[in-house]
């Protein structure tokens, strides 16, 4: 019976990403956009055929946070447009997601980050998640934040069950009309000062589901997220990175102290 | 003639030659065929045809015959006398509160005449998701338990309602619908496929391959396109599907080792499930495998190089994986606990119409890959079923685990002498469909048998898509499995079926 542990645990080895900085994805990846200057035709096309409307042709844009990161535009115009593999796409600010042909990474605006939270959080964030719409894909992926591989549990950040033992809350999804109420009930209960953080840019913008009858995004009326995270799903890295930036524990472009 | 029979791996069917049967005429055909053991229905479904009509389209799937039988009555808002065939078959319950949600239609006696969805335009007047109708038990002695809809951990959400006598269940009753985001509905008023397909991918993100794969084949069928003569497009579809389903076998074996407290299990299997869904991110960009199932082709045809890695990898798992299930065999405080707990037998597996690998551990023997075949199972993998008896929570725990080891094989199979020198056509975007069609779709994910329909017009364009997940049987099977057990052993029967919300609310 011990034999059979010892061999799994053998064969498991070391699994843990030493430095978490220091990860770089696969170049196949799609992160961050790159966007050329391109004649207006090519941008008209790029503009008509994006399912989400994340692409805008004058001036010509693409906002992270209602793209799907399909690729298909790059595909189409791969002069106009290509994916990096940049995992530090997160944003304290909605407009910071949206990418010009100027945009060569995307600036985390620490002064728009409200004070109590690096003050208060910079050692131990508690978070409540609420899917609301979600496709369970982005849920999985912050399940995985906390896995043996990220780990992200080693700064403090975890995620809890009750939202009374919560920092803040993480959407996910678009904001289905029959979660509404939920959600709002789930933010009421976390203590203050509280963060949030969407997660995925169905969470972010509505995305396909912008325009859905079955959407109900009033919430986002009343409550300003602290943190804006694109992606289908968001990247465990571009959480975990995102959220070191937020709570003061990184300065992204900086060097980082170790 | 009843019914106009098809295969999986048939063509679309011209709506003309289904035949149109009275209410009267097709409730006795769907008793009789019902009371065939190897039949069930795959997906029931009304359309609006005129103001107050509607054309009601049955799915049936008789899995001896290995064909796909498709019916179709009109109904009219004001008709009645229409009895129920949830009375007599519990299968039915979740097609015919859809049709009474959405269209208003009521069938007499109806059982379980309760909301599905919740949708914003229900047809049942009133109430919120908040007021749903939940059965209840007056006795002193009870108590009641309610989670939901937000759930302790990071989970879709869902209305539990436990009926409890100390601390055994008596009953459960699942509300869904919260997720509900009017899927099938962006679908079908979609001009542009490629948002059609991106929708796909978000019908259930941990099913992203499956529900891709049901949604391309459907649109394939209605320009009779063969993807077997597309390179190696059927089989590098196959190789994604069975890295899904292993990604998520793993996942749930490492989440039931969590919720027994055996960490060594979970740490494992979240290590091996990393390494299988980098894998599917190294060939396409993403983990879920978002972006490499396209119609007509694929932006990512297999390398040798790629093909290389994916056999590298799917052995280093296999073996790792391999020794987890013999620890989890050989650990009698594991066993204890998964053992003889959520029990589903083959006999309420069959009257509520369970599929995928829930009902094969319940010995109900239903598998879209060796029922209905398609691509690379009607000739190159003859595929053989795993089968368990027993519809305990260890029974669908050693299925995940052999299942695992089977899609390994498969991609085994199909990889090792593939030539990646041949040339797999580029997706297409703008290809013009056959009008006045109906097209099905069958594809057995990691969950079981999903189903993907779509209708079009003159113009030949999609005016209704439907699309059913298989958690849309089997949410009724974890109702059952809880009773009589403790209702602390709900998270381990949760995590053994471990089913899709936003599957079923679409």
């Amino acid at each position: 019976m011990l034999l059979n542990k010892l061999k799994v645990f053998k064969s498991h080895g070391s699994q843990y990403i030493p430095d978490l900085d220091a990860v770089q994805l696969p170049e196949i990846f799609r992160g961050r956009p790159e966007l050329s200057e391109c004649d207006e035709e090519t941008a008209r096309e790029l503009e008509k055929m994006c399912p989400t409307k994340a692409i805008a042709a004058s001036p010509f844009s693409l906002d992270m946070g209602r793209c799907l990161f399909c690729g298909e535009c790059a595909r189409r115009a791969p002069q106009a447009i290509r994916f990096t593999n940049d995992y530090r796409i997160g944003a304290s600010r909605r407009e910071d997601l949206i990418v010009t042909p100027a945009t060569r990474s995307i600036p985390f605006a620490h002064d728009a980050v409200r004070k109590e939270i690096p003050a208060m959080f910079a050692h131990a964030l508690k978070l409540r998640q609420v899917s609301a719409g979600g496709d369970a894909s982005v849920e999985m992926e912050l399940n995985a934040t906390g896995n043996v591989n990220f780990d992200f549990g080693r700064y403090g950040v975890e995620f809890v069950a009750s939202p009374r033992h919560a920092d803040g809350v993480v959407i996910t999804g678009p904001v289905s009309r029959n979660m509404a109420e939920a959600l709002q009930v789930c933010y009421d209960a976390v203590p203050d000062p509280k963060v949030v953080i969407v997660a995925g840019s169905e969470a972010v913008s509505g995305s396909l589901y912008a325009e859905s009858t079955e959407v109900d995004r009033s919430f986002f009326e009343r409550h300003q997220p602290d943190l804006w995270l694109p992606g289908a799903p968001t990247h465990p890295m571009v959480f975990i990175e995102a959220v070191m930036n937020l709570i003061g524990r990184r300065r992204r472009g900086e060097q980082t102290k170790k | 003639m009843k019914w106009f029979t098809t295969y999986n791996n048939g063509s679309a069917i011209d709506l003309r030659k289904i035949p149109a049967l009275t209410y009267a005429e097709f409730f006795e055909a769907m008793r009789e065929r019902l009371a065939n053991p190897a039949c069930h229905v795959a997906h029931y479904f009304g359309v609006p045809v005129e103001e107050t009509r509607l054309r009601v389209w049955a799915i049936l799937l008789d899995d001896a015959e290995h064909t796909i039988d498709v019916a179709s009555y009109d109904v009219d808002y004001y008709d009645e006398d229409l009895p129920s065939l949830t009375k007599e078959f519990p299968a039915m319950h979740p097609f015919e509160r859809d049709m009474t949600e959405r269209w208003g239609v009521r069938y007499d006696g109806m059982p379980w005449d309760k909301p599905l969805r919740a949708p914003s335009r229900s047809a049942r007047r009133g109430g919120t998701i908040d007021e749903y109708p939940f059965y209840k038990m007056e006795s002193a002695s009870l108590h009641e338990v309610n989670v939901g809809p937000i759930h302790a951990g990071i989970i879709e959400p869902g209305a539990f309602r436990f009926i409890c006598n100390g601390e055994k269940v008596l009953h459960l009753e699942i509300s869904l619908g919260y997720q509900h985001r009017g899927a099938e509905r962006q679908i079908e008023t979609s001009e542009s496929l490629l948002r059609q397909v991106l929708l796909a991918e978000g019908i259930a993100g941990d099913s992203a391959v499956t529900h891709t794969t049901a949604l391309v084949r459907t649109i394939e069928k209605l320009a009779a396109f063969d993807s077997s003569k597309a390179g190696n497009l059927d089989v590098e579809r196959t190789v994604a599907l069975e890295l899904e389903r292993m990604a998520m076998h793993i996942a749930d074996t490492g989440a039931l080792c969590m919720d027994v407290g055996y960490q060594l299990g979970q740490v494992a299997c979240e290590a091996l499930r990393t390494l299988t869904i980098n894998t599917t991110q190294l060939w396409c960009g993403n983990r879920f495998g978002k972006g490499l199932i396209r119609p007509f082709g694929t932006n990512f045809p297999l390398t040798d190089e790629m093909r290389q890695t994916i056999l590298k990898n799917v052995a280093e798992i296999r073996r790792r994986y391999n020794e987890v299930r013999q620890d989890i065999k050989n650990t009698p405080s594991l066993l204890s606990r998964m053992e003889q707990c959520g029990l589903v037998s083959a006999q309420q597996m069959q009257r509520i119409g369970g599929v995928g690998q829930a009902s094969r551990a319940s010995g109900l023997a239903r598998d879209i890959r060796v029922s209905h075949p398609w691509g690379v199972y009607t000739d190159r993998i003859a595929h053989q079923s795993i089968i368990k008896e027993q519809g305990d929570v260890m029974a669908r725990l050693m299925m995940r685990c052999r299942e695992v080891l089977q899609a390994a094989d498969t991609i085994v199979a199909l990889l090792t002498e593939l030539d990646c020198s041949v040339a797999t056509p580029a997706p297409q975007w703008d290809v013009k469909l056959q009008p006045y069609m109906f097209s099905t779709a069958l594809v057995e994910g990691w969950r079981g048998e999903c189903c993907h329909v779509a209708i079009t017009d003159g113009e030949g364009r999609v005016v209704c898509y439907r699309v059913k997940d298989p958690s849309m049987h089997n949410w009724l099977a974890l109702a059952i499995a809880v009773r009589s057990e403790g209702i602390s052993d709900f998270p381990i029967c949760n995590k053994s079926f471990n089913l899709s919300y936003c599957g079923h609310d679409l």
